[in-house]
């Protein structure tokens, strides 16, 4: 496992966002969150071995992203924290607690589930309310709380609802008052929006952001989706057949990847020979410095299609090309091109640009670091 | 283009409605008519007030005494349902999905055995219950319990699967719920119909059974029934009508019920 620049510790929640207590309770009876260490973690599923001594430290009131494919042990690592599964080696400590024996209804995390968990009987208020009324809060202070957390989450209206009532974005808003609403020590985020329309993630995604930089809770966020994790966290681990292969800010995993299966994950790339010379990459008639050291001779590169462009003709180093496809996406293209190599190379420039399938071009790339395979 | 018509007109729909009901009515018509027939001719409801006032109140003594003992097998049937089938399909459900299909089997099985094989089977099982826990009526209920299973399994099974039994669960432990709760505060409510139904049953099947009572040598409602037909055969018949209004009343009441809830939770 790579280990890249670690996030500084959070600034206490009172001195970053006083402002915004507002007298709600569940803030303002908020502490620091806790620190979660995955300790050797060991995990079978009969023959096949999904967590390989999972080694990861999670700071207080950090918002952790778990990235990374299917099977690549993700939610196993969720649901050894939540008590859901028993490890089969290796240590679990939360708050410096070893949660080993421990068990899941005792742990006090709080959990949203990517499919749809409330309970279809109960309503809004009271699914909201069902876990306080398992540790026997009293009920007055169960309707203080449930109005706080429904409030948090923007559905106060809604607390005679019931679930089939609700749309998919506002059923995962309440399953987060619920989890939130008995202040868990850690917050678990189980792919909670991908059941969700793409407009909805988006939002639902930045609210759960804003909750948890107001609650300072720790949170911990399993997604296969690259761009919530590098949107939402303040660190990705990307996790790759069991085991962690880079953990770091959005920004260094996204420019800075430390393995392939990072380089190839995140982001779109495209790979293209090239020479390493003294420290740089000559490829596609640019010279280009690299990431890592890399000792002379034939390689392959990574080059990300924002680092390209579609060059004018009197621009030196660009190569020439015929565009194989075009893609209109909003606030970019994404042009598919073919060089006269045989090279296929995407390049993503303004939507003002426009091009046409079989018209000649010419890719620059711009001199940024690369990764080589 | 005109669509093809897959279900059938009014007036088709109500030819074979009709004609099912005429078969099913037709029974139970005469049945009615059986007891209706006054001993002096005519019609007349004698047979029926004689039930509740006999001459002779020893000749229909068994069948009080069945149909309380009937009470009980069906209570304690029941019970064997909702207290022991139904966990045990819910650990089944969350903790073993493997064992479901073999589980299924052995649950469906009875259903297939002839109530005759199964007390060949039963007898020698009843003379070791008899010793450990003497030979009271209760008993047989563990009989009962083997030939409702097919039945209650069903229902129970039907709606356990409409719900997302293991993310509710699991939702409810990480909010601090103790299994029990999980599955008295979480899964039981929603699979109430299911275990209404897998009830209603159980007690269809307990008031009906004659085969099982019979061999092993027990008083139950039907039992009874055929011990006083000999004497009187009218109140035979009105035993058996009392007892399939009885099932179609609370039939009738469970579904008023069911559509009750579902409307209570689409409301706004």
């Amino acid at each position: 496992m790579t280990q890249t620049d670690p996030a500084p510790a959070p600034e206490p929640v009172a001195d970053r966002f006083a402002a915004l207590t507002d007298g709600n309770p569940l803030v303002s009876d908020r502490s620091e969150g806790v620190r979660v260490v995955f300790d050797g973690v060991v995990k079978s599923y009969g023959s096949q071995r999904v967590l390989k001594g999972l080694q990861l430290e999670v700071q207080p009131g950090e918002f952790l992203s778990l990235l990374g494919s299917s099977g690549s042990g993700k939610s196993t690592a969720l649901r050894l924290l939540a008590g859901l599964e028993l490890a089969d080696g290796g240590t679990i400590l939360v708050g410096g607690e070893d949660m080993s024996r421990v068990p899941a209804n005792k742990r006090d995390m709080g959990m949203v589930f990517q499919s749809y968990s409330l309970f279809p009987h109960l309503s809004v208020a009271r699914n909201t309310a069902f876990g306080l009324r398992m540790r026997r809060v009293p009920e007055a202070r169960v309707r203080e709380r449930v109005d706080a957390a429904l409030a948090l989450v923007g559905l106060s209206d809604f607390a005679a609802r019931f679930p089939h009532q609700l749309s998919g974005g506002q059923q995962q808003r309440v399953a987060l008052a619920r989890a939130l609403v008995t202040e868990p020590r850690v917050l678990l985020l189980d792919e909670p929006l991908s059941a969700l329309d793409a407009k909805v993630r988006v939002q639902l995604r930045e609210e759960i952001r804003r909750i948890q930089l107001r609650l300072g809770i720790t949170t911990i966020f399993v997604t296969h989706d690259q761009e919530e994790a590098l949107a939402v966290s303040d660190r990705v681990a990307v996790m790759n057949a069991g085991d962690i292969d880079q953990i770091g800010a959005p920004e260094e995993l996204y420019t800075r990847p430390a393995t392939t299966f990072v380089a190839e994950f995140i982001g779109r790339s495209c790979l293209v020979d090239a020479v390493v010379r003294d420290g740089f990459a000559e490829a596609l008639g640019a010279r280009l410095p690299l990431l890592a050291p890399h000792p002379d001779g034939p390689a392959r590169v990574y080059l990300r299609p924002e680092n390209l462009f579609l060059a004018s003709d009197g621009t030196t180093g660009a190569v020439p090309a015929i565009v194989v496809s075009s893609s209109f996406l909003g606030a970019m293209r994404r042009t598919q091109v073919k060089t006269t190599e045989g090279v296929e190379l995407v390049v993503q420039h303004s939507p003002g640009e426009r091009v046409l399938a079989g018209d000649a071009v010419r890719v620059g790339v711009r001199p940024e670091p690369v990764a080589v395979r | 283009m005109k669509r093809a018509r897959i279900a059938p007109g009014r007036w088709a729909t109500i030819a074979i409605l009709g004609i099912l009901g005429l078969l099913f009515a037709l029974p139970l018509a005469g049945s009615l008519e059986f007891t209706l027939r006054s001993p002096n001719g005519g019609y007349g409801l004698e047979h029926w007030i004689s039930l509740f006032a006999p001459a002779r109140p020893a000749s229909y003594a068994p069948i009080w005494t069945g149909l309380t003992n009937s009470a009980i097998l069906a209570v304690v049937t029941v019970a064997i349902v909702l207290f022991l089938l139904t966990p045990t399909m819910v650990l089944i459900q969350l903790r073993f999905p493997r064992l479901r299909r073999p589980f299924e089997f052995l649950c469906l099985l009875p259903i297939s055995i002839p109530a005759i094989v199964l007390v060949v089977g039963l007898a020698p099982v009843y003379l070791v219950i008899g010793r450990a826990v003497g030979t009271g009526i209760w008993s047989l209920a563990f009989a009962y319990g083997i030939t409702c299973l097919p039945f209650a399994y069903r229902a129970i099974q039907s709606n356990l699967d409409a719900i997302d039994t293991r993310t509710l669960a699991e939702a409810a432990r990480s909010l601090g719920a103790s299994w029990v709760s999980v599955l008295v505060r979480v899964i039981v409510p929603n699979i109430r119909v299911g275990l209404m139904l897998a009830s209603l049953v159980s007690v269809a099947v307990v008031l009906g059974e004659f085969t099982i009572a019979s061999l092993l040598n027990r008083q139950n409602l039907q039992t009874a029934l055929l011990v006083v037909s000999k004497q009187d055969p009218y109140i035979a018949v009105i035993m058996s009508l009392l007892s399939l209004a009885f099932v179609f009343l609370v039939l009738f009441a469970i579904d008023r019920a069911s559509r009750a809830i579902a409307r209570r939770q689409s409301a706004l």
